[in-house]
């Protein structure tokens, strides 16, 4: 019967992308067709519904996560928003400071503009994390100096789900006089974060991380934090972000966060419960799985697992029906082994035996069974 | 959603005449970006689904290589014609750069930051640049040098001659980057032929959508974006591409041969504008009118009425115009290419720009020519 009312193939990779939002792609259409005005004309009333749209996306942006709309900065994404923030707000504290920490788990784009810096005689310093995925505190503690200015540490880990204590990080950065920046692409409308309590000084958002759009993301900046520019011209963005914005791509991530302020609890319920079923029905047919990242702080929408005594390049490519990856889309595409699983001290042949399963707001039961069925069979098959 | 439904949908209630701001999305790209919309997928992903993606990315970049005579892996996708321009300027290696005083404000604010001198060539009333004092400026440490110019003007749509520049540029061994965000679906554009080294280019100037741009460049210049990690586009562009928007500006570049079809009538169009706004009002200009020009832009000097008043008096008359470039004219000051054509202040602050588009119809130019003749003789009679 499940084989009937399923879709192939399932889609059990949304830590990639996730599907577009009906409701998203209906809220982008009109600024597709009749109100395609460029944002920054402002002469006409083309020009003023779309920067009416623009205003709309950044206030829903800025409601999700606590902020004030002014407080928000357009961007192309997510690699974007970690690339300015991590090199603008840097560059704007030298030569007083010359110091930033992260973390060896990050998404390849912080760690990328993390190296960048270093090559350009910046230090850096790579927090460890623990078995769990997470960062200890007291470390961290002991490599803010006054040379540091910032702090990145990312939200939800984008290969093993885990959520580091953003509470703590920000309390000791406010301490410390340090800003902190978090990569939230993972969970700005999965988990609740609110900036204020948080204390996080600037955050990255995703667009297609959410159901909406791709092309689109977003920085969280608390006033009056100093940041530099990376791409400049007509100054728009305050002169922190040039280029023409798109309205369409604005009102999809604004109506994608607006859709997530409303349904978040219910798409978090949703996901944990198909999460343990998965998992029960997975653990209950095989003994060679192990759970990779802690248990306890985690997004349930993003399982890690290692099958011991498999290829799980073999698994995922044999596994036609069921669109499933071996670590993050980025470093697929490389055929890397996963950084972030060796940082939890997986060693290779364990990282060549783990795949990742990410579940959302539109996966169905039925999926999740047909998945756990076809999965648990090509795992026994190639054992 | 439907072919001739999206048709409708797009006709403005209004007379958009400011089609160098920002073009019409044409319909035809929208009924593809919806479906790739729906699609989904992360083109980095090795499942079906990121294949399906990875496949509409790729099939774009073809399209675009066929259509401006280049290698597809010579395309790098970005967010926008902006960070393309940074990129080729800033990212080069080159320790000189010449550039002119007309220039978009992405490369004017680029060569404020780039490391190293700069040179700014001013242009004549024509507003061309003078060759022969680039040529002087090569003669020492040309290979140190990289040259960026704007192919067409965004407010006047005048067009430096690129194949000479790029002749001129490669016997001193500098390198060239072109603009030509504004040229391109508006007349041929030829990589090879141009000669240039790079070439910026603008999904939302062509009939695309906005989010996206290219610079297309040779693999063997060091060149790359701000935005880096994840390793997309040959690890020359980080993040996730926005598949649906690079998907759509394929489609808008794969119609150039009706668009360029299209800009014949524009062009006589846009002469019967100047033909008869002369006729009726002889101390009227039209800048770089005696350049080689875009055929769909006409940036028009009305006595004694100032800009700002103009576009308000448009604006009532339903017309969409602007006084400029749109990224300046959100900040209200005089136009920097219209100074720099002309030494009448008056002219600068009593100009605007009129640019037609794959969408205008004749009903629209008529209405335009009214609305002008009625403004200035308000003021001139």
């Amino acid at each position: 019967m499940t084989e009937k009312t399923v879709k192939f193939p399932i889609y059990l990779d949304y830590q990639a992308t996730t599907p577009i939002d009906e409701r998203v792609l209906l809220a982008m259409m009109p600024y597709l067709t009749t109100n395609f005005g460029n944002p920054h004309s402002v002469e006409h009333s083309f020009g003023w519904q779309a920067e009416a749209a623009v205003e709309i996306a950044r206030k829903n942006i800025a409601t999700l996560i606590g902020a004030s709309h002014g407080e928000i900065i357009f961007t192309s994404g997510a690699t974007e928003s970690n690339n300015l923030a991590i090199k603008g707000i840097v560059y704007a504290a030298y030569p007083k400071k010359n110091h930033i920490i992260t973390v060896k788990s990050e998404h390849e784009c912080v760690l990328a503009s993390a190296r960048s810096l270093e090559n350009g005689g910046f230090d850096v310093t790579y927090l460890d994390v623990d078995e769990d995925g997470l960062i200890d505190m007291g470390a961290l503690e002991a490599a803010i100096t006054d040379k540091t200015s910032l702090v990145s540490v990312m939200a939800v880990n984008n290969e093993i789900g885990v959520i580091q204590n953003l509470k703590a990080i920000g309390d000791l950065c406010r301490d410390k006089g340090v800003i902190f920046h978090t990569d939230a692409a993972q969970a700005v409308g999965k988990i609740p974060l609110d900036v204020e309590e948080l204390n996080i000084d600037v955050m990255s958002i995703s667009g297609h991380k959410i159901y909406g759009p791709k092309g689109i993301g977003a920085l969280y900046l608390r006033k009056n934090t100093p940041i530099l520019s990376l791409i400049d011209g007509g100054g728009q963005e305050n002169g922190l972000r040039s280029g023409t914005l798109s309205p369409a791509l604005c009102a999809g991530i604004g109506k994608a966060c607006a859709i997530a302020g409303e349904e978040m609890a219910k798409d978090y319920q949703h996901v944990t419960e198909l999460s343990i079923r998965l998992l029960s029905k997975i653990s209950a047919a095989l003994n060679n799985v192990h759970f990779n990242g802690c248990r306890e702080n985690r997004y349930p929408g993003n399982i890690n697992l290692t099958f011991y005594g498999i290829k799980s390049d073999i698994l995922v490519a044999d596994l036609r029906d069921i669109a499933i990856s071996t670590g993050s889309a980025c470093s697929s595409a490389k055929h890397k082994p996963s950084y972030v699983l060796e940082a939890i001290g997986l060693n290779k042949q364990e990282i060549d035996a783990s795949v990742r399963i990410g579940i959302g707001r539109m996966t169905t039961i039925e999926e999740i069974d047909h998945a756990a069925d076809h999965i648990i069979k090509r795992v026994q098959y190639l054992l | 959603m439907k072919l001739d439904f999206i048709k409708k949908m797009t006709k403005p209630d209004l007379i958009y005449l400011d089609y160098n701001a920002t073009a019409l999305i044409k319909p035809e790209v929208i009924e593809l970006m919806s479906e790739v919309m729906k699609e989904g997928g992360n083109p980095s992903s090795v499942h079906g689904l990121g294949r399906l993606a990875k496949a509409r990315m790729e099939e774009a970049r073809s399209i675009i290589a066929e259509q401006i005579n280049c290698r597809p892996q010579m395309i790098i996708f970005t967010s926008g014609g902006t960070e393309a321009n940074n990129m080729a300027v800033l990212t080069c290696d080159r320790t000189r750069l010449i550039t002119t005083n007309v220039e978009h404000d992405s490369i004017r604010s680029a060569s404020s930051r780039f490391k190293g001198g700069v040179d700014h060539l001013s242009v004549d009333q024509d507003g061309l640049i003078d060759l022969g004092v680039l040529k002087e400026l090569l003669e020492e440490n040309g290979s140190s040098a990289i040259i960026s110019i704007l192919f067409a003007n965004n407010e006047t749509g005048v067009m430096q001659d690129v194949k000479k520049i790029s002749a001129i540029a490669h016997e001193a061994g500098a390198l060239l980057h072109i603009d030509a965000i504004q040229a391109l679906t508006k007349v041929p554009i030829d990589f090879m032929e141009l000669g240039a080294d790079m070439m910026s280019l603008s999904s939302h100037k062509t009939g695309g959508p906005q989010g996206v741009g290219a610079l297309i460049t040779y693999e063997k210049l060091p060149v790359k974006s701000f935005v880096m990690g994840g390793g997309q586009e040959i690890g020359r562009r980080g993040g996730t591409e926005n598949i649906a928007g690079i998907a759509g500006f394929g489609k808008a570049v794969s119609l150039i041969p009706q668009s360029l079809e299209k800009m014949k009538e524009l062009e006589s169009w846009r002469d019967e504008i100047e033909r008869k706004l002369f006729e009726y009002a002889p101390a009227s200009k039209f800048l770089g009118q005696n350049a080689k020009r875009l055929p769909n832009v006409s940036t028009i000097y009305m006595p004694n009425v100032t800009s700002e008043t103009q576009v308000m008096n448009f604006d009532l008359d339903k017309i969409c115009i602007s006084s400029g470039s749109a990224c300046s004219s959100g900040k209200v000051k005089s136009s920097h290419v219209i100074d720099a054509m002309s030494n009448d202040a008056n002219i600068a602050t009593s100009t605007i720009r009129m640019s037609l588009g794959w969408g205008s119809e004749h009903s629209d130019v008529r209405a335009f020519i009214k609305s002008w003749k009625k403004q200035y003789d308000r003021k001139n009679s």
